[in-house]
């Protein structure tokens, strides 16, 4: 890590990243040659995926394979595109820990965005796949979201819960919350569908409904979120409600009623 | 009513207007006569005589605050398109109900206040309503003459629970769509008439057009309304039977010692109203509960995850989801045993504990009236299985979150699943023996202080180096506090030969109940009370032991 570390403030490192930016925006991945070819040509693209390349040795082939052809402990990542990469390694879920769990959790992620950039680049270059979205396909601008909140109860809730607190699924694998996650991540999951998620493509829930989707989320489910009748409780409806119920409201009760009842007017005084 | 009447007043004429009114009533109700008899009377002083107060209060909370929400609720499930003020459902299309709830919640002045009182004043009631009845059985206050109002309270808690639900579901969002339809298929599960029930009580195919009317109708004019008169009827009882109250000095099975219903009780009894007024409206001002607005109006299309009833449906809920999924098919009828069999333990389950009075009395054989309560832990077999009931109840709570408790616990469902599964079995079993250890130690713990007093964590030392602890002797109403109970003999089958040398046939009812009656009153159920010969034994002799 050390090294990678010090290649980041490598003179070169800032032009990388723009020009990878570049590179995204355009789109220009999709007509990306395979690698060996990419390799003979000098640009800043191949660079990238040199080095991307480079930190896929180091931190992802031990499960991921050499090539990206994937092992028994981790999936092909031939074709998932740029943007699962990008999902995946910018929330802290890869690198896992461990092939075993159930399913690898959020975290805080290993690599700076540079170097997710380079990652996601390599594996782009391994097959095509959908691309990083644009802050034009996940931001709120010209979003309905009464529509988005329709389409997530028609799409999402199942899994996520009404208003995306999460939920559990079979053998410990779980739906997360969607609390505060970023838009672009939200997007790249719809387009990826990572983990025990189905992926929504275009094909499926068109830009504008995934655009949507996110405004809605970004209304209801953020910490800025209003709750107009007081805490939500976790917003996890009646389990928690049951027990605030119980615990304070029938115990706040109880608490009372022995105050009165310790306060009466004695015929005895002991 | 504070009317004092003298022979002088009288003769001067006119009486006091107050008398005049009072008189006037006297003359047309009869009031005189049903104060005297009642204003004296008295109510014996304990914090959890107070929990069916919290009850009644609550339920009064209900009724006050649904009349409030009636005004404004709309119970028809015609489609509307929605403009009111919440933005992320502008232009959504919702049944009336949805939006009449939403306008109440937003557009209302008061109405998301008053709305969240009746919510929690809900959960609160019934959760009030469970705990009143687990003091009644574990102090067995239902014992002879109570067990009718035993029975009211039970079917005042299962009515309860149903008016809950129908009125949980009126506001037709898509948690509690989830909810009625979760009701709809245990309906149908009922082998021959579940379908013809579902298409009666829906007007047809689920969802309809018709229910929220009809669960209008139930939730705010049926239940309650028979509610109300299982409460009066109830409280009729309790002034009619007395309150119970626990062993203490001065206290018999023919008296009630405490503070008179005027004024004491009366001020009493008004002031925790208005305390338990408050708190709700407290918990409902902090806390929000059923935010329908972010749930979203119910299309039968739409489900979400984490869906689970309100806390007292829970029971039902865990039993289903616990429940593997298995069905027979059956000459062309599927049988949905996977939630036809939770549906009959629902049943079973309530009907044991409201059943329980009959069933004690029977194997005890003890048709006496009891006016003192037992401490729990001086009847351990009933107490250990009312915990046991208590654990099952709970087990299946979590059953009912499942989900929840996967998420939150970082657990496997199928794990939690099966927890539930293997603990609605043997987690009451487990309760029932050590809860009957626990009162048995509890027992010998009260035998101990009687006899040696209480250990006053004294360390003395003797002139020959001997270190003694020194036990503070009890006092005298202490002493007979822990020594008030009574000690029942199990019920024997008696002779199986009569006078003339013929055996008589002994029923198997009869060998089980002698048989049950062993593990109510047997050896092992009871550690034998000190008695005055033992007592006055150990304190003749040497102070300490």
């Amino acid at each position: 890590m050390k090294k990678l570390s010090a290649r980041r403030r490598h003179p070169l490192a800032a032009l990388v990243v723009l020009l990878l930016a570049l590179a995204c925006t355009g789109g220009l991945y999709a007509v990306f040659a395979p690698a060996d070819k990419a390799q003979a040509d000098e640009t800043a693209q191949s660079l990238t995926i040199e080095e991307g390349k480079k930190l896929y040795a180091v931190g992802c082939a031990s499960c991921h394979g050499t090539g990206g052809q994937g092992t028994s402990d981790g999936p092909s990542l031939v074709g998932v595109g740029a943007a699962a990469v990008d999902f995946q390694v910018s929330t802290g879920r890869m690198p896992a820990a461990t092939s075993q769990a159930a399913q690898a959790p959020v975290k805080p992620a290993v690599y700076t965005q540079a170097e997710i950039d380079q990652l996601a680049a390599y594996i782009a270059s391994l097959g095509a796949g959908p691309a990083v979205p644009t802050e034009e396909q996940y931001g709120p601008q010209g979003a309905d979201i009464a529509k988005g909140g329709e389409l997530f109860r028609n799409n999402c809730a199942q899994c996520h819960n009404f208003t995306g607190k999460g939920g559990a699924l079979t053998h410990g694998k779980y739906a997360p919350t969607l609390e505060d996650v970023a838009p672009k991540h939200i997007y790249e999951a719809m387009l990826t569908g990572p983990q025990n998620m189905p992926s929504f493509p275009d094909s499926t829930l068109s830009e504008q409904n995934k655009k949507d989707i996110i405004a809605y989320l970004g209304e209801v489910n953020t910490d800025q979120s209003e709750s107009p009748g007081g805490m939500s409780l976790g917003g996890l409806g009646p389990v928690s409600e049951g027990l605030f119920g119980w615990i304070f409201g029938l115990g706040g009760l109880i608490a009372v009623a022995v105050w009165v009842a310790a306060r009466t007017a004695k015929a005895k005084k002991s | 009513m504070s009317t004092t009447t003298t022979p002088e007043s009288r003769s001067r004429g006119k009486a006091p207007a107050g008398e005049r009114v009072a008189d006037w009533a006297d003359g047309r109700l009869g009031i005189y006569s049903l104060a005297k008899a009642n204003m004296r009377k008295i109510f014996p002083d304990h914090w959890s005589f107070m929990l069916g107060e919290i009850c009644l209060y609550s339920f009064l909370i209900i009724i006050l605050t649904g009349v409030y929400l009636t005004l404004f609720f709309h119970p028809s499930m015609n489609e509307v398109e929605y403009h009111g003020s919440y933005v992320p459902l502008q232009g959504q299309l919702m049944s009336e109900a949805y939006k009449s709830t939403l306008d109440i919640s937003f557009d209302v002045r008061g109405g998301l206040l008053i709305r969240q009182i009746h919510h929690w004043a809900a959960v609160i009631f019934l959760a009030g309503m469970f705990v009143h009845m687990m003091r009644v059985f574990f102090t067995g206050a239902f014992r002879k003459p109570r067990e009718i109002n035993w029975l009211f309270g039970f079917l005042l808690f299962v009515l309860g629970m149903f008016t809950g639900f129908t009125g949980y579901s009126l506001p037709d969002d898509l948690l509690s769509g989830t909810g009625v339809r979760f009701t709809q298929g245990a309906i149908l599960s009922v082998p021959i008439v579940g379908t013809y029930i579902s298409m009666f009580l829906f007007g047809g195919e689920f969802p309809g057009t018709d229910f929220v009317a009809r669960f209008y109708s139930i939730h705010i004019l049926l239940l309650p309304g028979i509610m109300l008169g299982l409460v009066v009827a109830h409280l009729i009882l309790v002034f009619y039977h007395k309150h119970t109250q626990f062993a203490g000095a001065g206290r018999t099975n023919k008296n009630v010692v405490g503070m008179p219903l005027l004024p004491v009780y009366m001020a009493k009894a008004g002031g925790f109203f208005f305390l338990v007024f408050g708190f709700t409206a407290l918990i409902a001002g902090i806390a929000t509960i059923n935010p329908i607005w972010v749930l979203g109006p119910y299309r039968p299309d739409m489900v979400s995850t984490g869906a689970q009833p309100d806390w007292y449906m829970g029971f039902a809920e865990g039993l289903v989801r616990a429940m593997p999924g298995w069905e027979i098919n059956f000459w062309g009828h599927t049988l949905v045993l996977g939630v036809f069999v939770p549906l009959v333990v629902f049943g079973l389950f309530l009907a044991i504990i409201a059943l329980y009075p009959f069933i004690e009395s029977w194997i005890t054989g003890d048709k006496r009236e009891h006016h003192i309560l037992d401490r729990p832990r001086n009847a351990p077999t009933r107490t250990a299985f009312g915990v046991a009931w208590v654990t099952a109840y709970m087990i299946m709570l979590i059953g009912g979150g499942n989900d929840i408790f996967a998420t939150h616990f970082n657990l496997s469902i199928n794990a939690v699943t099966w927890f539930v599964r293997i603990g609605f079995f043997v987690g009451p079993v487990i309760a029932f023996v050590v809860t009957k250890r626990i009162c048995l130690g509890l027992q010998r713990r009260d035998k101990e202080k009687v006899l040696h007093g209480r250990e006053s964590g004294i360390i003395k030392r003797l002139p020959h180096g001997e270190f003694i602890e020194v036990h503070e002797p009890l006092s005298q109403e202490q002493m007979y506090t822990l020594t008030a109970h009574e000690q029942y003999k199990p019920v024997e089958i008696g002779p199986t030969v009569d006078e003339n040398g013929v055996r008589r046939k002994v029923k198997a009812t009869e060998k089980l109940r002698a048989k049950l009656s062993k593990g109510y009153y047997g050896e092992e159920s009871q550690i034998p009370k000190p008695t005055v010969e033992e007592y006055k034994e150990i304190t003749s002799g040497h102070g300490h032991h």
